[in-house]
């Protein structure tokens, strides 16, 4: 079983296997497997399209948990230039599970923010497997202020199992930091894009969330809480994860239904990981289409959008 | 009907009141803490407080709002709004169900209640989470009173004084739980602009959503006596760092010594605490009106008005 590949993914896998092997006998020898290697391609092209069509939300959030999933340090450069990543909170550390720093998106100057999940073990030890502590959410605050105070947009990209919960977290505040993000970002200055791109878990994805436009990858969640843990809660068992995955409505499909995020971003055939530079081109094409827009509004207006739109999230009835 | 329930008066009897809202009812009380019998009236003069031990026991929000405001004049505010079930959400039991349950037996149609009145004679805003309906959860409706209490506050010029007792974001309502963290706490930002105080009582417990947005964004943040608030669940915390938390953790002790909160007022000072410190934030504001400066700031959404610090 190869472990880049989910369960739901293993008949790719196998043919993919085949083809590698074909290729490998294929070298430098006179017998011609072209052919045969073009067929198998289509036939594992042709798989992938038909086990993608019919994802459940509990496939789709294996995959936006996929162990080759790119994470924002491997879209900034195919997305932006001059990256110049800045550190700290100036207070207490540096999170490595929150990057950011200013780049070009074209011309434009701009901010850009992410969850960084760290790929490897030891990568997934620096980087807290993407959770932030109160620091991270204080750097991402000060980066901000920073756009802010010069007029540059803010681009954040979303990636987190959730805050972290530990003790050290909670000693420095981990729900102030949080609620202080909420407050200074639905009046930040500036248009603020944030991008959804594999998990977006709860208060700890949304405290670098408030934005202008929200956009989703099409195999990308945003929960208030992971379908595990609300399994074990709701249904005392945390096997029940794929029955809270389908209850929850935390795909992007689900979740445009219901008018909370405001486009999805197709992702190449088997996923964002299967094509980097695919996935990177389209989300850049978003961005730009989305700055333009956002960029043409007078800063007054903006602002004031933006919170009318904060002031409509909710479904309710009222009896007059 | 024996002779002894005879005797007793009928509010007891039936139960109604405070027994409904998760006090143990009858005559008599065990303090949860240290266990002393104590005698109801008693109790209800400490404001369910434990005469014995000071342990402050859990107290729905129409206790809240009774102890804290004034007798008159009070007025809902929200109290047309009703939950939904949007997404048809159904785990082991239907949402439906869970919120027909809480309405009865709470006696309140969701889980903040909010109202107009007076604190020894000075109006202001007072919204209270019911803990008893489904955890103190913030739904679509819990955002839309605490926005609709803001609204209040910034018509009538007055402050707004919250207490918090809560386990979160309601996960019924998925994503657009979530969302009422970001809409409370920019609808605070507004609060802000208008110069008036928001006081944030924390109170057992306040937890996950609604600890991370509005509990924590009060310009004065005030808790009860060993009030458990915090992010993460304690059990979730132990899980993760798979060691046992220290003594206290999470207690309103330990966040007044991390500097998370201001003050630590027992329950039957709190009246006279948050009189004294609005007596004193709204001075800036009353001397304002009194020299002729324009109570309303025109230009609060302009471009001029910097956003307020907070």
């Amino acid at each position: 079983m190869d472990l880049n590949f989910l369960d739901f993914e293993q008949p790719i896998a196998e043919l993919e296997a085949k083809i590698d092997e074909l290729r490998r006998v294929g070298m430098g020898d006179e017998v011609n497997l072209s052919e045969e290697i073009n067929r198998l391609q289509k036939k594992s092209h042709k798989l992938t399209e038909t086990i993608f069509a019919a994802l459940t939300p509990w496939q789709i959030s294996q995959l936006a948990r996929h162990p080759q999933r790119p994470y924002p340090l491997d879209y900034i450069p195919k997305i932006f230039t001059d990256f110049q990543e800045l550190h700290g909170d100036r207070m207490y550390a540096d999170d490595q599970a929150i990057v950011g720093g200013l780049a070009h998106l074209d011309q434009h100057g701009v901010v850009v923010l992410g969850h960084q999940k760290g790929r490897d073990t030891n990568q997934k030890v620096v980087r807290n497997f993407g959770m932030p502590r109160p620091e991270g959410y204080r750097k991402a605050l000060r980066l901000m202020q920073l756009a802010d105070r010069f007029h540059i947009p803010v681009i954040t990209f979303i990636d987190t199992p959730g805050a972290y919960p530990g003790v050290g977290a909670e000693e420095r505040g981990q729900s102030e930091a949080i609620a202080r993000n909420l407050y200074a970002m639905s009046e930040l200055r500036v248009p603020i894009i944030s991008v959804i791109i594999g998990e977006g878990g709860s208060g700890g994805a949304l405290a670098i969330g408030v934005c202008d436009r929200l956009l989703m990858l099409q195999y990308a969640t945003y929960s208030v809480i992971s379908p595990e843990g609300c399994a074990s809660i709701l249904w005392k068992s945390a096997d029940r994860a794929a029955d809270a995955a389908n209850a929850l409505a935390l795909t992007a499909e689900r979740l445009k239904q219901l008018n909370l995020i405001d486009a999805i971003i197709e992702e190449p055939v088997g996923g964002a990981h299967r094509d980097v530079d695919t996935m990177s081109k389209s989300i850049k094409r978003v961005l730009i289409e989305n700055l333009n827009e956002l960029g043409a509004l007078p800063l007054d207006e903006l602002v004031q959008r933006r919170h009318q739109r904060l002031m409509n999230y909710g479904i309710y009835q009222s009896q007059e | 009907m024996n002779w002894f329930e005879r005797l007793l008066p009928p509010k007891v009897k039936s139960g109604a009141g405070l027994g409904k809202r998760g006090v143990p009812e009858g005559l008599w009380t065990k303090c949860p803490e240290c266990s002393a019998v104590l005698y109801r009236a008693e109790l209800e003069r400490n404001l369910i407080v434990c005469p014995k031990c000071s342990h402050h026991i859990r107290i729905g929000a129409s206790e809240r709002l009774d102890s804290f405001l004034d007798a008159e004049p009070r007025r809902e505010i929200g109290a047309q709004l009703r939950p939904l079930d949007p997404l048809k959400f159904r785990d082991s039991r239907k949402y439906k169900d869970r919120l027909t349950e809480a309405q009865k037996n709470t006696g309140h149609n969701d889980a903040l209640v909010v109202v107009k009145g007076e604190l020894k004679g000075l109006p202001l805003v007072a919204a209270a989470f019911e803990f008893g309906f489904m955890g103190g959860s913030m739904g679509s409706v819990v955002g839309e009173r605490f926005v609709r209490a803001v609204g209040a506050c910034i018509e009538e010029r007055i402050p707004l004084v919250s207490f918090s007792a809560s386990g979160g974001a309601r996960m019924q309502e998925a994503l657009l739980s979530l969302m009422q963290m970001a809409k409370t706490s920019a609808a605070l930002t507004r609060l802000a602009r208008h110069r008036l105080p928001f006081i944030s009582v924390l109170t057992d417990p306040t937890m996950g959503g609604v600890s991370a947005s509005i509990a924590m964004l009060g310009d004065v943040i005030i808790a009860e006596p060993n009030a458990l608030i915090g992010f993460a669940g304690p059990r979730v915390i132990e899980q993760t760092v798979r060691e046992k938390l220290p003594d206290g953790f999470q207690r309103a002790e330990f966040l007044l010594e991390h500097g998370a909160i201001d003050i630590i007022v027992d329950r039957r000072e709190l009246r006279d605490r948050i009189h004294v410190i609005l007596s004193m934030l709204a001075g800036g504001d009353a001397a304002q009106a009194a020299n002729g400066a324009p109570t309303q700031r025109p230009a609060a959404e302009g471009p001029d008005d910097p956003p307020a610090s907070h």
